[in-house]
């Protein structure tokens, strides 16, 4: 638990703030407009690999850390980081390679619990 | 004006009728859930850091806890509980991608494991990822074109 | 029967209507209404594996129960009316498979009861000695064919209705005590425009307004001739949007007249939004609880009128608008 000493406290702050404001953009979209689950997780990622595309989302994620990269717009930035990453190492063939491969163990972490999920666990009805 | 002298009277009508979600409170418990689990990101995050752990990495080790606590809480039937009270607060987060590939695949296993499981997994986050990776590739290719004159974008 | 206007037909020896039958769901068990219902269940799986199943179990035994309740042998029955909203209603013809009556499958969306209710009565004037109708919806079916899984952490907008489930059936024969069908008036599909596949009530209330309009002048009969007007599904939205039309247009019905979808939640305790919808919700409510307050005398003359929202999952994600749907009868005893 020596990590617990020098927590940075701030930091911590700076994150809670600016992953809280992000999902009240979301919160907005969903109460404002009539956009349903599968387009506002697009919208985000879109706008997350934009704005990381052109090095603006990398100041909000010096700034706010998980803040930034947990939201789905932190995916988009991510996949666009990591295309960017495979051009430079690899040229034209690191743009495709580039971005899945940044973000496989999110994607693949999320098809391999879906599927044991889907093994031991069964809907139930929302009881309220 | 009658409501019924047209449809786009009775559009407008309706819109009046029909009552709005009540934003406000929505926001408040999206901003504090959306935060709280950004917080829990960030705190793996120094735990990664503190044990010598490289910058990408931690950022997959946190993906991967945080889809792993939401898969597990929809296949508890808890998760969605959580997504009507946050709404956004728990969808934007990397949790509310998980949970739109975890619950179709448990909605759909009465199709069996292949068609239903395998062929439904990705009926909501699909176009998360198609999106996604095509605007990466899109960047990627641009930086290559602009990189080439020797003007960064980074 | 003879025709009366443009859309009512008036039977000359009304069918009777001999026995109803209702089962509903877990959440239903709950509401204000659940002491009308004859079977309410605890697990919305009802021991089957899916839900489909389940619901097609909850239909069987319901026509099953109908058929018991009336003391009449089911070669007897020479028609069965039936209809759900599941894809190719399956719900019914599964469930219904081993009945051995001639079915003939309806769809009117939400508006299916009634709808079947109108062809039965019909064909029993006509030729027939006994007909069954019935009508099925399930919440968790309905949720995974038209919106989305049931572990999606998604929020219901206000507007939003809840599908029943549960369902009714009732079986109509020549003669009998009563209550009898006297009317039937089928509507016309109107549409409004509107596109939200969350505001159903709005989408469908302008159809309940042409037919209980065209009712009115096709028998020249006023809101106040009946003890109650109750529309299928509207929900709370649709309920207060129908009044306004209908007072608009010259008829003021706010005395006498309640929503099935409002009547068969508790929209504060059961956090149901603007009510419930589907098939199952006018079913279940006039086969449980109007039937019953005809045979106590509480009740004597009943317009009721099914509406239908006739669209389905392709169709709203292609951007169309809703097309409504409302079919009424005449009870009376």
């Amino acid at each position: 638990m020596d990590w617990l000493q020098n927590f940075d406290w701030l930091q911590l702050l700076k994150c809670f703030v600016t992953g809280g404001l992000i999902c009240v953009i979301g919160q907005i979209l969903i109460d404002k407009t009539k956009l349903t689950p599968a387009r506002i997780l697009v919208v985000f990622v879109t706008t997350g690999a934009i704005l990381g595309g052109l090095g603006i989302y990398q100041y909000l994620v010096d700034f706010a850390g998980a803040g930034a990269t947990v939201p789905l717009t932190g995916f988009g930035y991510n996949l666009a980081k990591g295309a960017i990453k495979g051009v430079k190492e690899f040229g034209l063939i690191g743009a495709f390679t580039g971005g899945v491969t940044s973000a496989a163990g999110g994607i693949a972490a999320a098809v391999f619990f879906g599927y044991i999920a889907s093994l031991i666990s069964k809907p139930k009805m929302k009881k309220e | 004006m009658k409501p019924l002298d047209s449809k786009k009277d009775y559009q407008n009508y309706v819109e009046k009728k029909s009552p709005n979600s009540p934003i406000l409170k929505n926001c408040f418990n999206a901003f504090w859930v959306g935060g709280l689990i950004c917080s829990i990101g960030q705190i793996i995050l120094f735990i990664c850091k503190n044990r010598g752990i490289s910058q990408d990495i931690s950022g997959t080790v946190v993906s991967i806890i945080l889809i792993g606590i939401s898969a597990f809480l929809t296949g508890l039937n808890i998760f969605n509980k959580i997504g009507k009270f946050a709404g956004a607060g728990s969808l934007i987060p990397i949790t509310g991608f998980a949970n739109s590939i975890v619950s179709p695949s448990m909605e759909y296993k009465s199709e069996g494991y292949v068609m239903g499981v395998g062929g439904k997994m990705f009926t909501v986050a699909g176009p998360v990822l198609v999106f996604g990776i095509s605007t990466s590739i899109i960047v990627g290719i641009i930086y290559l074109i602009f990189n080439t004159q020797s003007i960064t974008l980074v | 029967m003879e025709k009366l206007g443009k859309q009512t037909i008036k039977f000359n020896t009304p069918p009777v209507i001999i026995s109803t039958a209702s089962i509903v769901g877990p959440k239903e068990s709950n509401g204000p209404l659940s002491q009308y219902f004859d079977q309410c269940l605890e697990d919305e799986f009802w021991g089957e594996k899916t839900w489909e199943k389940s619901e097609s179990k909850i239909i069987k035994e319901t026509v099953l129960m109908c058929i018991s309740k009336s003391g009449i042998p089911s070669s007897d029955i020479d028609y069965c009316f039936a209809g759900d909203l599941l894809n190719q209603c399956i719900s019914s013809s599964f469930g219904l498979r081993e009945l051995n009556i001639p079915f003939l499958g309806i769809f009117g969306a939400c508006s299916t009861f009634v709808e079947g209710l109108s062809l039965g009565a019909i064909i029993v004037e006509a030729c027939a000695k006994h007909a069954l109708c019935a009508a099925s919806s399930h919440f968790c079916s309905a949720e995974k064919q038209f919106r989305f899984p049931l572990e999606l952490g998604n929020q219901r907008p206000p507007t939003s209705q809840w599908t029943v489930t549960g369902a009714g059936s009732a079986i109509l024969s020549k003669t009998g005590e009563g209550p009898f069908i006297t009317h039937i008036t089928s509507g016309k599909i109107v549409d409004m425009g509107i596109k939200d596949a969350n505001n159903m009530g709005a989408a469908m209330a302008p159809a309940a307004l042409d037919t209980l309009i065209c009712h009115f002048n096709d028998t020249g009969r006023s809101p106040n001739y009946y003890d109650a007007i109750i529309t299928g599904d509207l929900g709370y939205i649709g309920k207060e949007i129908l009044i306004e039309l209908a007072e608009d247009k010259g008829f003021n019905i706010k005395a006498n007249y309640n929503d099935c979808g409002v009547m068969i939640f508790d929209k504060e305790k059961q956090d149901t939004h603007s009510g419930g919808s589907g098939c199952g919700c006018c079913a279940t409510v006039f086969s449980g609880y109007f039937f019953k307050q005809f045979k106590e005398r509480k009740i004597k003359r009943l317009l009721l009128i099914a509406t239908g929202a006739l669209m389905n999952s392709t169709s709203s994600q292609q951007g169309e608008s809703i097309p409504g749907i409302a079919h009424a009868i005449s009870i009376e005893i």
